[in-house]
């Protein structure tokens, strides 16, 4: 599997920056070898998917260099991307669920006769194509929703590879397949190999990394700290690599007294991203929820909410011996649970609608009388929510799409906190927020935990969590990997524990 | 970066909004005041009042009070069902059995009057009770299933226009005094038909805009699962729509069998689009979370002076038809725009 240093090198990409709201990739540089496999890994937010998807043509970087086959190299779209042979497999499905398997292949290249799809010569070359990556079991003309996932994926590497195609991106590929599908998907990327294409593969399974790579970058902060050949470096110094010795030091801060139990879940499943959950949240504390992306921690959320259906497993509240059975959000809310959503605009707001009736929304009955809302009072609850959470706006009767992310946040945040739920669970409470707002949302969590709620945050920022949490239970694979209390945790054992459930081989 | 995701955060790069206010919330509210009033329905009262100009001016018969109360004894049923589909679409479902619906409601009373000799209140109550069935099982069956109210109410349209051709044996039922009293009834001058649908709309307007029934019907429209998410059933409230909506038929259908004095089981063929247009003119959106029972009025009122404008000055059926349509979606185009400037940041 080696590969000779002295190969030409394929791509080339050195300074290359990319900034949103906050600095995503911070001088880059970054090289791949034809016939090689460079691994990206890092955490969450490292910047690894913004990397693929500048080399990939869907991202424009701010600045830097990209350099392909030794020529100046500025994809303008995915397309363009495409021309040049550089393809990307998304972690999210591009296929379309009610075209044939032979169809979503060719999509952009069906074969016709004055417009007339020529379905021999399509299903032909499909059939073709899918031998050649090992899928012989596969039918053409079937459609792709009967697919799993698994198959799915690979119709979609098959898709990428039916074009000349000199540098692949795989983006977590193997997150859906099973075992023999990932079998299948390396003799392809071997195939591959042999050809000459170059592959950046993005994967937090350690195993296959060390399996399939011939070298390694690892990500931190939107910079690269080390690219090393894959026999050089152990596991444990890619883990320190990507969490950071220097950030070790941390507020200190005290842990908060833990009040009465407030919430027991006992093994609790889920669909297939929850396979078996267990964790105690206590009032007085903030239990942080860390893990991978795609580790099942929205989905434990959703379903002790009521959101999702809970297929098995228990959930008690306040202390009480006999589980309670919740089975829409109505009733958890009832029960004095609150979800604030990870999706805010998709999920937690009435975008169109004025900030006023987001605020009261929950809370109509308590400001009506017999089903008739007393404006007066409404308004006037409204503007009290908008001076305490200090909200800038123009009026309580703006619409909130004009609002920053921000106060949209805040707007979700006072909406439940006029309900006054006693279990309130913040999914991401800061994603996509400006620095200034993150700290006041840090300040009411604070408060909210001191007044006696229990309070449940799910946030794949580490360090924000490592801030606030007086507990951090640590989710990998669909399953609780460990829980640690404030003192005894180090970044090193939450990164540890989050990729424990891929370590093992399945 | 796709164009979706870069259209999502524009709102938030744009810094009016963050600028320090100390009392943000003393100024500027621009709903619920007078002048809030006057921007909703100033485009519609202008459209109306230019329609009435114009007509006037091209002919001398025009501005008349036997114009005014033809257009009166006409649009009662027309305003009572716009009523209820104002309120489905909101809630961003449609509700296209209307018409025949109202044809079914109308069928029975005359069936009910004619050959089962019922009592003229029997009557009235089983067309109700019609309306009320066709509703439920529209809100119903949509609901449990989250099928498309745009289908379930497709295939209700057939339905009950089959049941009203069933009923009637395809035969128009010849009623006469029995329930003409009905619509002849004046109350200071204006036929009762036209007071009951000014009551109904001022009714389902406060209802809208001052009930926890009404907001929730609003705050569905916007997004129905942030409703959900916030630990609100929806569903209920939308089957009570759909329910209402049904109700408002049987009433219109029988203000409309009274006026003919026969129950036609044709009758309210085409009403269902016709209700839409009204609706759509008056600025509510078809895709749920924004509308108005006032504004629907006006819609109504549009189309129907254009009509009885556009016969005045003797345009064809053919015309009336091709301006008609025209004027739904020059309303479109224009509320479209309405909505950006509202919807942009303020300046």
């Amino acid at each position: 599997m080696a590969t000779q240093p002295d190969t030409p090198h394929l791509f080339r990409a050195a300074g290359v920056r990319k900034s949103y709201s906050s600095v995503v990739l911070d001088s880059v540089d970054f090289d791949l070898r034809r016939g090689e496999v460079h691994a990206l890994v890092g955490e969450n937010g490292a910047g690894k998917t913004t990397l693929a998807r500048v080399i990939s043509g869907l991202v424009a970087p701010d600045g830097g260099r990209l350099e392909l086959r030794g020529a100046p190299y500025a994809p303008r779209n995915k397309l363009d991307a495409e021309h040049h042979g550089v393809r990307m497999v998304m972690q999210e499905l591009n296929l379309i669920a009610n075209l044939t398997v032979a169809e979503s292949i060719f999509l952009d290249q069906l074969p016709h006769r004055l417009g007339w799809i020529d379905y021999r010569r399509l299903n032909d070359e499909a059939r073709r194509l899918l031998d050649q990556v090992g899928l012989r079991h596969i039918e053409p003309t079937r459609l792709v929703k009967t697919l799993g996932v698994g198959h799915q994926q690979l119709v979609e590497i098959a898709a990428g590879l039916s074009r000349n195609c000199d540098l692949l991106i795989l983006d977590e590929p193997t997150a859906a397949l099973t075992d023999p599908e990932i079998e299948l998907l390396f003799t392809q990327i071997a195939r591959l190999k042999a050809a000459g294409t170059g592959i950046i593969y993005i994967s937090h399974r350690m195993e296959e990394i060390k399996r399939i790579s011939d070298r390694i970058s690892i990500l931190r902060d939107g910079q690269l700290v080390a690219t090393k050949r894959s026999e050089e470096i152990e596991l444990d110094q890619i883990v320190s690599l990507m969490v950071g010795r220097d950030l070790e030091e941390q507020v200190q801060r005290d842990q908060r007294k833990r009040g009465p139990l407030a919430l027991r879940a006992d093994k609790l499943r889920s669909g297939a991203a929850v396979q078996d959950v267990s964790f105690e949240a206590f009032r007085g504390q903030i239990l942080g929820f860390a893990g991978l992306m795609g580790s099942g921690r929205t989905e434990t959320m959703r379903a002790i909410f009521g959101a999702d259906r809970l297929d098995l497993g228990s959930v008690r509240l306040h202390g009480a011996a006999e589980p309670v059975r919740i089975r829409s959000p109505r009733q958890a809310v009832a029960q004095g649970i609150a979800l604030l959503t990870e999706d805010r605009k998709g999920q937690g707001l009435l975008l169109a609608q004025p900030i006023r009736v987001n605020l009261t929304l929950l809370c109509l009955c308590q400001l009506s009388r017999l089903g008739w809302v007393r404006g007066a009072s409404e308004r006037s609850e409204a503007k009290r929510w908008v001076n305490t959470m200090s909200l800038r706006c123009a009026s309580i009767e703006q619409p909130v799409v004009q609002l920053s992310g921000g106060n949209q946040q805040k707007v979700v945040i006072a909406k439940w906190l006029f309900r006054d739920c006693d279990i309130l669970i913040f999914d991401e409470p800061t994603r996509g927020i400006d620095v200034g707002a993150k700290f006041e949302i840090y300040r009411m969590l604070g408060e909210l935990a001191d007044q006696g709620k229990a309070v449940i945050v799910v946030s794949s920022d580490l360090k924000e969590l490592l801030a606030l949490c007086d507990r951090i239970a640590v989710m990998s694979a669909g399953r609780l990997a460990a829980t640690f209390e404030r003192g005894e945790w180090t970044q090193d054992k939450i990164m540890t524990a989050a990729l424990s459930g891929y370590l093992a081989t399945k | 970066m796709d164009p979706g995701q870069d259209h999502d955060r524009r709102p938030q790069r744009l810094p009016r909004h963050q600028v320090n206010n100390p009392t943000p919330t003393q100024s500027q509210s621009s709903r619920g005041t007078w002048w809030g009033w006057a921007e909703e329905y100033f485009g519609l009262l202008i459209a109306l009042g230019l329609l009435i100009t114009v007509f006037s001016l091209s002919t001398n018969h025009f501005l008349s009070l036997i114009t005014f109360r033809t257009i009166a004894n006409q649009i009662p049923s027309a305003i009572i069902v716009a009523t209820g589909m104002t309120y489905v679409l909101i809630i961003a479902e449609i509700d296209l059995s209307v018409g025949s619906v109202l044809g079914l409601c109308t069928a029975l009373t005359g069936v009910g009057l004619m050959r089962y000799h019922w009592p003229l209140p029997v009557a009235l109550a089983a067309a109700a009770a019609m309306g009320l069935i066709c509703g439920l099982f529209n809100g119903l069956v949509s609901v449990r299933w989250r099928l498309p109210s745009f289908i379930v109410t497709l295939g209700m349209l057939e339905m009950a226009r089959g049941g009203a051709h069933a009923l009637t044996n395809s035969q128009t039922q010849y009623i006469g005094t029995a329930i003409e009293g009905l619509a002849e009834a004046t109350v200071l001058g204006l036929s009762f038909p036209f007071l009951l649908a000014i009551v109904i709309v001022i009714g389902a307007q406060l209802v809208l805009s001052r009930t926890i029934f009404g907001r929730y019907m609003i705050a569905i429209g916007t997004n129905e699962e942030a409703v959900r998410l916030s630990g609100i059933d929806p569903r209920p409230i939308k089957v009570v729509v759909f329910l209402l909506s049904g109700l408002l038929v049987a009433v219109a259908a029988v203000i409309d069998t009274s006026r003919f004095g026969s129950a036609n089981p044709n009758a309210g063929t085409g009403f269902e689009l016709q209700a839409i247009a009204a609706v759509v003119i008056g600025g509510t959106s078809l895709m749920g979370g924004r509308g108005s029972v006032i504004t629907t009025f006006f819609g109504v009122l549009i189309i129907a002076v254009l009509n009885t404008g556009l016969a005045a000055v003797g345009a064809k059926d053919e015309t009336k038809r091709l301006v008609t349509g025209l004027v739904i979606v020059a309303a479109v185009v224009l509320d479209h725009y309405r909505q950006r400037l509202r919807m942009s940041p303020r300046s």
